[in-house]
């Protein structure tokens, strides 16, 4: 049998003295083969990533010891050899990719430099010789036009383009080991199928190990070969993709299985509440021609018409750029349409002054994807909660006992008001946003993506209070994702937008079952793990 | 690249009307007659009226403002009262040390207060880094003058390595004589500078190493000096041009109070004589002259930052 490419054997890493445990990570055996994608899997916290950054020596030096066990990587203990040596490793034997392509770039540097500078820190070839590497090592990743797109800084390519980007410069040098952490966590699901392809093209066409870290088991069931379930820092199961997926052991790995949500959308009963919101012709136009006529325009959103009863949940779903969000900023009047009307109540907010509008702000209310960067951190949560009803004239001691009930409502414990956001978990603090918005007793609730930066048993959970506040509360919802199995899971009524216009609209299920458009099918077959967990 | 240049240029200039009216409303709206304001408490009525008569102040206020902004256009900043001599000629005769001064300045000021900035943030909360924070609050809280003076006391006085007082154009009387009159009042000049330069490049290198791309460089594999000087350092130049060019803009205020210390017949004592003497086209000339200055820098600074970072245009 031969050496894998990556052995680790119980790996210990140290926690500073105030964190939660101990350990982040404890007594972790793992190891990737050459021409093998293992997939490392687990929720946030359970230690997935500090043993990917463990192995590269990037973990944070300050935080994170490793205080046991062996990192072995072609004969040699990664943890005990020295800082030059593991430099020289990085890049040469092993390299990684990233999360977010965006902020993984220098935005000041051009790409082609940025992957020639592993060139020129691991070889003596020459500049020609260099940009020649890059140039094919650009095309090998299937970017269009190398030798133009060297010039290109970051922020001139799509998402897509600049995880391309970085996969050529992590294999430029052609390294045994590939570590990739959420590589397409930050993309669009028709850009993520893309890009597992890809990475599962050039890791068969080298033979080379990926060791791959993921929370989404429709990643995994696309790529693994073989899997590994993390937990609290510690490895619960491990084995071959289809057994793992197809008979998993573990009550852990059991949850976060069901947890994921079906594509198959549950029978819902049809809304029957009072028209809460109507969209008609809503078009909105980003920028305008500049004063010497080099003025850029972005179309963002095309006469999009809709409406929304109480009871009701409309999804609007589509990938980035698809002008999703803009609907959701024009209805909220956060920005102001270019044209169309949006009726509350009977009013037109389209073109309303600030003074009309504000009395219309209560009624329509937002929960945003990040829940650590929407909450002031500087103010306890129930100030946070506090603020809006306060606002509109109600009294401090009234609103602080509707914050009470709103706790309880949204499952936490009303004594938390007096803490601060840092003291929660996402989930938590999500649920935090929720309460905010209900405290101002709206019609209309939005979420945007309100769900998607959190963990699948969060998700679920989060999803669930959604859904029981919207018909405690009698909301209308505009649910705003690019998650097809969230979508499926809480929409009476779907919106497929691209390029801002809607391209398919009509009951959840209808939609899932007979797409019309091609876009919604092409969408729909991208979802990552659609076949395999489609039951 | 050349056309945004361009339209930058253009945009100064209607910035330049306005300070250009504001200068004249300052001596026209001033309350009295402001001939008798610049001739002062014990002039007599004939002084009062050659002045009213030398600034043409009889005339209706239009025809005052496009004769003025005529003659600027021209060159002619118009005539000190007292000396006689065009303001144009008493600033160029003023210029050479004040610009001097400052550009020996802000240089030495860069050159110590970036290294020992991106030093503090490499290794923040050591020992090094504290010394940094400390020399910069303390950099804050000296006086010029103050300074100026212990300076003086400890290294002219008492050591005898340097000139007191003083000041030799390198152009006429060679390098060596120039850097050691320089020396002192680039020194006392610089503290401030250097505290203000080198926390704000703490901060921002501090802020940019946290940064996603520091972690891909050092995942390439790449040694700590190159990510601080490749990746960090250009990413974080921004906001630390800004604070170079307050840090100038600042300079020449600071200038002012040196110039008077150090004994340097430079353009911050022309300022305080002709304040003192309220030779006010004199005063007139030095605000267009320094708001020019200002105008230029700005326009300097934002051109940098479209060439540190491409992702900003304007």
């Amino acid at each position: 049998m031969t050496e894998p490419v990556l052995d680790v054997r119980g790996l210990t890493v140290k926690l500073p003295p105030a964190a939660d445990r101990p350990f982040a990570v404890e007594g972790i055996d793992l190891h990737v083969n050459a021409g093998e994608i293992v997939c490392v899997v687990g929720e946030s916290g359970s230690g997935k990533s500090v043993t990917a950054f463990t192995v590269m020596g990037l973990q944070d030096k300050r935080a994170l010891t490793p205080v046991a066990g062996q990192i072995m990587m072609g004969g040699e203990d990664l943890l005990k050899v020295g800082d030059r040596r593991l430099r020289k490793l990085r890049g040469e034997k092993m390299s990684m990719i990233f999360q977010e392509p965006m902020t993984a770039l220098n935005p000041v540097a051009k790409v082609g430099e940025q992957i020639g500078e592993m060139l020129e820190i691991h070889t003596d070839l020459s500049a020609s010789a260099r940009k020649s590497r890059v140039i094919a090592a650009m095309e090998d990743v299937g970017l269009p036009d190398p030798p133009s797109m060297y010039d290109a800084y970051p922020h001139q390519l799509s998402g897509g383009q600049r995880q391309r980007i970085m996969i050529a410069m992590a294999l430029v040098l052609e390294p045994v080991l590939l570590i990739a952490d959420e590589p397409t966590t930050a993309l669009d699901v028709t850009t993520q199928a893309q890009i597992l392809e890809l990475i599962r093209d050039i890791q068969q066409r080298r033979g080379m190990g990926v060791l791959f870290i993921t929370h989404d088991f429709g990643v995994v069931a696309d790529i693994a070969d073989r899997v590994i379930v993390m937990q609290h820092g510690r490895v619960v199961e491990q084995g071959p993709v289809d057994q793992v997926l197809g008979a998993p052991e573990h009550p852990y790995t059991r949850m976060l299985m069901d947890a994921v949500p079906s594509m198959t959308p549950p029978a819902r009963d049809p809304a029957a509440g009072d028209r809460a919101l109507t969209v008609r012709k809503l078009d909105k136009v980003y920028g305008h021609a500049g004063l010497l006529g080099q003025g850029r325009q972005v179309h963002a959103v095309k006469t999009v018409d809709f409406d929304l009863q109480r009871g009701e949940t409309l999804g609007i779903v589509g990938e980035s750029g698809s002008g999703k969000s803009t609907v959701a900023r024009c209805v909220m009047r956060l920005i102001d349409p270019t044209s169309g009307e949006v009726l509350i109540d009977g009013d037109d907010i389209a073109r309303a002054r600030e003074g009309a509008m504000r009395h219309h702000r209560r009624d329509i209310q937002i929960v945003f994807q990040d829940p650590y960067r929407s909450l002031n951190p500087r103010r306890t949560v129930g100030q946070s909660i506090v603020e809006g009803p306060t606002n509109f004239g109600l009294d401090p001691g009234e609103a602080l006992t509707r914050a009470q009930d709103l706790m309880r409502v949204v499952g936490l414990p009303p004594e938390a008001l007096d803490r601060f956001p840092h003291q929660f978990s996402g989930g938590q603090r999500q649920r935090i946003c929720i309460a905010r918005a209900l405290a101002m007793e709206p019609r209309v609730l939005i979420a945007d993506e309100a769900v998607s930066a959190l963990d699948v048993s969060v998700q679920a959970q989060v999803l669930d209070l959604l859904d029981d506040v919207r018909d405690r509360f009698d909301l209308a919802m505009l649910f705003i994702t690019h998650d097809l199995r969230v979508a499926a899971q809480v929409c009476d009524r779907i919106m497929v937008m691209r390029q801002g216009e809607v391209v398919e609209h009509g009951p959840t299920a209808s939609v899932y079952a007979d797409p019309q458009h091609d876009y919604t099918k092409a969408l729909l077959d991208a979802a990552p793990g659609h076949r395999m967990l489609q039951a | 690249m050349f056309a945004y240049v361009l339209k930058r240029v253009a945009m100064t200039i209607p910035v330049m009307g306005v300070v250009a009216l504001f200068v004249f409303a300052l001596l026209r709206l001033a309350p009295g007659d402001p001939a008798a304001v610049i001739a002062g408490d014990y002039a007599t009525a004939e002084d009062v009226a050659r002045i009213r008569e030398q600034l043409g102040l009889s005339e209706p206020l239009f025809v005052q403002f496009f004769t003025w902004v005529w003659s600027l256009l021209q060159g002619d900043l118009g005539t000190s009262i007292f000396s006689g001599k065009p303001v144009i000629e008493l600033i160029g005769q003023r210029i050479e040390p004040t610009m001097l001064l400052a550009l020996t300045t802000i240089i030495f000021s860069i050159l110590v207060a970036v290294p020992l900035g991106t030093i503090a943030a490499f290794r923040a909360g050591s020992l090094v880094d504290r010394f940094v924070m400390l020399f910069s609050v303390g950099g804050f809280s000296v006086p010029v003058f103050v300074l100026g003076y212990i300076l003086i006391y400890v290294f002219s006085l008492n050591l005898r390595w340097l000139p007191v007082q003083g000041y030799r154009s390198p152009f006429t009387e060679g390098i060596g004589p120039f850097l050691s009159y320089i020396t002192l009042p680039t020194l006392t000049l610089s503290v401030i500078f250097i505290a203000l330069i080198a926390r704000m490049t703490r901060a921002s290198v501090i802020e940019v190493l946290e940064e996603d791309y520091i972690r891909t460089a050092r995942a390439k594999g790449q040694s700590e000096l190159k990510v601080l000087m490749r990746h960090a350092l250009r990413n974080a130049a921004v906001p630390i041009v800004t604070v170079i060019g307050i840090g100038i803009a600042l300079l020449i205020g600071g200038v002012v109070v040196t110039e008077s210390v150090y004994n340097i017949p430079g353009l911050g004592r022309l300022v305080l004589d002709a304040v003192l003497a309220r030779d006010y086209p004199i005063i007139q000339g030095l605000i267009l002259f320094f708001s020019f200055i200002y105008i230029l820098l700005n326009l300097l600074i934002d051109l940098t930052y479209t060439f540190l970072d491409p992702r900003i245009r304007y």
